[in-house]
């Protein structure tokens, strides 16, 4: 779709519902408006593996770009979700949703160099560059990320990206939730080449990725028994996809995002643990209410990922002044409030 | 709208006497930051002791419709800190506590006032450190690092300010107090956290900084590489990044830099290459030696005609004490000089020194390059002398131009300085109206009267219209609808 028709549609009046692979439709608040399709408006714009940057249009396919930097030898390394749906760039940094490496790579966020966006009133913007390092004007770029399309329909995207690891190994360990979350925070506070962790039904994972001897070495600090090559893969994969039995079913699945150190949170429920310890799923059909507050007890917030009760909001409220902050903002890039209706907040 | 005296005595009741700084003599060292060409006297320099403080001053030049300044250490390189004659300087030094650290969830909760280093030096003995290390570390302040993003050597591989700051307490210039992000990771709503990194002091008063730490590596080392040519370098830079390594650290000096430094620091830096590159391994030190192996030949392959690697930790620091030391060599070596901080595509940068090499004939000042070649931020030194009619303005007509070419290549104006306000005129080369209209409106959503750090950062539109007539950019006028003054 040419820029002009987005424009058009924009202008026509009305509320739209941007969507690119559809792969997260059911994350956020309920959908509304018209569907703008963006998937149409594809491709790679330019990749220059040495200066370790991609830019490419908001509609091309993930898949499209994780084989053209394998090519290289690079990577999205905060490993953007799927979902085993034909995902798009641009729905990739409207959810700002990052896989089982955020911890040790970062968000999606982190990687964020530059956005050309199409606000409300049709006018195209560019924040940021292809550059990795960029302080002129305010991070409007990073402020797309995770917006759920609210701000603007993100038309072209710059990523900062990374070589892939040289070497790497799946080790894991049988420890229950207590200990398992101690000894993840005493391995983060150590060099070690772990770039991700998944605790589940008693069983710890660890990914270590790096430089060959480090794996090395590694591998031999922490013991464990080494999981087969093919089986990490396919674990790793179906965590960032959601595609193992954890997730399936129809229980509303829930994730609570609390400091690493936070002890078990004894709440009723299968639990899956990531990040470390910062990223708790969470199955079962509680009470929001209940959830919410152990998640801010501990210092962090729970949002309703799938399914469950979401007419009251899927995200945990934010307290008075920062909600008017976050009003006014909306009000700057889209005024006319024409963009994803309520998929952020219920009546924004 | 209270009257500046009026405004004096609410501050007067809110302030400890020696808090509060009125006195012409006393207000001096307050004039300019790190930028010494741009200077003011501002009405009055308030110190508050802690948030309330904080809360109570913004509340009443709020009321009194008075600007505000904010100041950490005052290291900034683009007078972000420069006062507003009709405005109150708020330096916030003295808000400089440590309030939480705790190595196991590896993080640290600090005032704004403390100094980076300081929390380096607190997390030391727990084996972790604080990753950014901007060349200033000794002074700067975590208020000023947020302001500015600032990074360092290191930042290729561990992040800038914003990769490493999980948590804000700020005030806003009505006195609300925000808490943006927290100690669990993405928090909800819009990024907020990462708008207010790099903001420059124009959306709220940072009171509080949360920051991640890093386990310090059991090892690094560095190589010092010589090349008879600066593009080489540039060449030989691209190839390590090709061949799957991200440098700890990468760093290039061309010979006017290394001819500033090495008497200075005693570096044992090669004065006969036209170029060095610092290029940094950390980790296990079998990790190191593998990687050291894999850059060297790299370097090598790229035509490298000397290469040293840092045998001991003293010699490592002493490596990198010379390319920190740049800046203040540089004032050794010339009365005054200019730093500029274009963040160009790396490609580009063999175009860039051919061009500032031309710049140095051109307008009769000598420049000498320091580069974080990993990321591609230069910064070219400018030497002149303020006490010299002329010098200053032709210093900064070839800065702008260095900039203009910056954003030609494709790059950006200010890579972590800052726009401040030196380079409010460069803005206008790199955005349309209707994005510098976007910022506008972005710090009035924070700031509606717009008294938080006035006519910095973000230029009017009246300025941009006034540059257009100056710089007809590709054959266009950039701000064609609005009206020439
Ligand atoms: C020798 C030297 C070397 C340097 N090396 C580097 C380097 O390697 N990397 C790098 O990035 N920079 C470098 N700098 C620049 C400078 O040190 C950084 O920009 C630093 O972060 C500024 O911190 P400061 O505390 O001095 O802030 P100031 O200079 O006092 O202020 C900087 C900006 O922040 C705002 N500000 C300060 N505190 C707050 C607050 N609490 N809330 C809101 N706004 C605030 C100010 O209004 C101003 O706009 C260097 C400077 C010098 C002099």
């Amino acid at each position: 779709m040419s820029l002009e028709t987005f424009r058009e549609r924009i202008l026509k009046g009305g509320s739209l519902r941007i969507r690119g692979g559809g792969s997260k439709d059911f994350y956020g608040g309920p959908l509304a408006g018209e569907v703008l399709e963006v998937a149409g408006h594809r491709g790679i714009v330019s990749y220059e593996p040495t200066e370790l940057v991609i830019t490419a249009r908001a509609g091309t396919p993930l898949s499209e770009l994780s084989h053209v930097l394998a090519e290289r030898g690079q990577w999205l390394a905060f490993e953007p979700p799927a979902f085993g749906g034909p995902a798009t760039l641009g729905g990739a940094v409207a959810s700002g949703l990052s896989g089982p490496g955020r911890a040790s790579h970062g968000a999606l966020r982190d990687f964020v160099l530059g956005v050309k966006v199409m606000d409300g009133e049709g006018r195209e913007l560019t924040f940021g560059g292809q550059v990795m390092k960029n302080v002129a004007g305010f991070d409007v770029s990073r402020l797309m990320a995770g917006s759920i399309g609210t701000l603007g329909l993100i038309l072209e995207v710059s990523l900062k990206v990374l070589p892939l690891p040289v070497a790497q190994a799946t080790v894991r360990f049988e420890l229950p939730e207590g200990p398992a979350l101690e000894t993840l925070n005493r391995w983060a506070a150590q060099p070690l080449p772990v770039t991700a962790t998944a605790w589940e039904e008693g069983l710890l994972t660890v990914r270590l990725a790096g430089a060959e001897a480090a794996v090395r070495s590694a591998c031999d600090t922490l013991g464990g028994e080494r999981v087969p090559e093919a089986e990490a893969t396919a674990h790793w994969l179906g965590l960032r996809d959601q595609t193992r039995a954890f997730f399936a079913g129809d229980a509303p699945l829930w994730r609570l995002a609390v400091p690493s150190i936070t002890p078990p949170l004894d709440l009723p429920g299968a639990t899956l643990i990531e990040w470390g310890g910062a990223q708790r799923w969470l199955r079962g059909e509680q009470i929001a209410a209940g959830i919410r507050d152990a998640a801010r007890r501990a210092g962090g917030h729970a949002t309703v990922f799938r399914g469950g009760d979401r007419a009251a909001g899927v995200f945990t409220p934010l307290p008075g002044p920062l909600d008017v902050i976050q009003r006014r903002l909306k009000a700057v890039f889209d005024p006319r409030a024409v963009f994803n209706p309520g998929r952020l907040l219920p009546d924004l | 709208m209270t009257t500046p005296d009026g405004l004096l005595r609410e501050l007067r009741a809110i302030l400890s006497p020696v808090s509060l700084i009125t006195d012409e003599e006393l207000l001096r060292p307050y004039e300019c930051d790190g930028l010494s060409a741009y200077r003011r006297l501002p009405l009055a320099v308030a110190l508050p002791e802690d948030e309330a403080q904080v809360v109570a001053v913004l509340k009443a030049c709020h009321r009194a419709g008075v600007p505000v300044v904010p100041r950490g250490a005052g290291t900034g390189l683009s007078a972000g800190s420069m006062p507003h004659p009709q405005g109150v300087l708020l330096s916030l030094t003295k808000l400089n506590r440590i309030l939480a650290f705790d190595p196991v969830a590896r993080l640290a909760v600090v005032q704004t006032g403390v100094r980076n280093l300081a929390i380096t030096e607190l997390a030391a003995p727990h084996g972790l450190y604080y990753a950014p290390d901007p060349s200033s570390q000794i002074a700067c302040t975590i208020g000023g690092n947020v302001a500015e993003n600032s990074g360092g050597v290191h930042c290729l591989k561990y992040g800038l300010t914003l990769h490493n700051v999980l948590r804000l307490r700020v005030v806003t210039i009505e006195g609300e107090i925000l808490e943006l992000g927290s100690h669990a990771l993405d928090a909800p709503g819009y990024d907020l956290l990462a708008l207010l990194i790099g903001s420059e002091g124009l959306l709220g008063i940072v009171t509080e900084v949360t920051v991640r730490l890093t386990p310090r590596p059991q090892a690094a080392r560095v190589i010092m590489a010589s090349f008879d040519d600066v593009r080489k370098a540039g060449e030989a830079v691209a190839a390590v990044i090709a061949a799957g390594s991200i440098p700890a650290g990468l760093e290039m000096m061309d010979q006017g830099a290394v001819a500033a430094v090495e008497p200075f620091v005693h570096a044992g830096y090669d004065l006969e290459a036209k170029a060095i590159l610092l290029c940094e391994s950390d980790g296990t030190a079998q990790e190191v030696a593998e990687e050291i192996a894999r850059m060297l030949a790299v370097l090598e392959q790229s035509g490298a005609n000397g290469v040293r690697v840092s045998r001991d930790e003293a010699e490592r620091l002493r490596f990198w004490a010379g390319r920190k030391a740049a800046f203040p060599s540089a004032g050794r070596i010339s009365p005054d000089y200019y730093c500029m901080d274009g963040t160009i595509p790396r490609k580009g940068l063999g175009e860039m020194l051919t061009a500032i090499a031309g710049m140095e004939q051109k307008y009769g000042l000598r420049c000498i390059n320091v580069f974080h070649a990993g990321d591609g931020n230069l910064h070219p030194l400018i030497l002149y002398d303020a006490n010299v009619a002329g010098q200053l303005e032709r210093t900064e007509a070839f800065g702008a131009e260095i900039l203009s070419l910056s954003v030609a290549l494709g790059g950006t104006i200010t890579g972590e300085h800052g726009v401040g306000f030196e380079k409010l005129n460069a803005m206008c080369e790199q955005f349309t109206t209707d994005e510098i209209r976007a910022f506008h409106a972005v710090k009035r959503a924070f700031d509606p009267p717009g008294l938080l750090n006035p006519v910095k950062a973000i230029p009017s539109l009246h300025r941009c219209a006034e540059m257009g007539r100056m710089h007809v950019h590709q054959g266009a006028l950039k701000f064609p609808e609005l009206e020439r003054l």
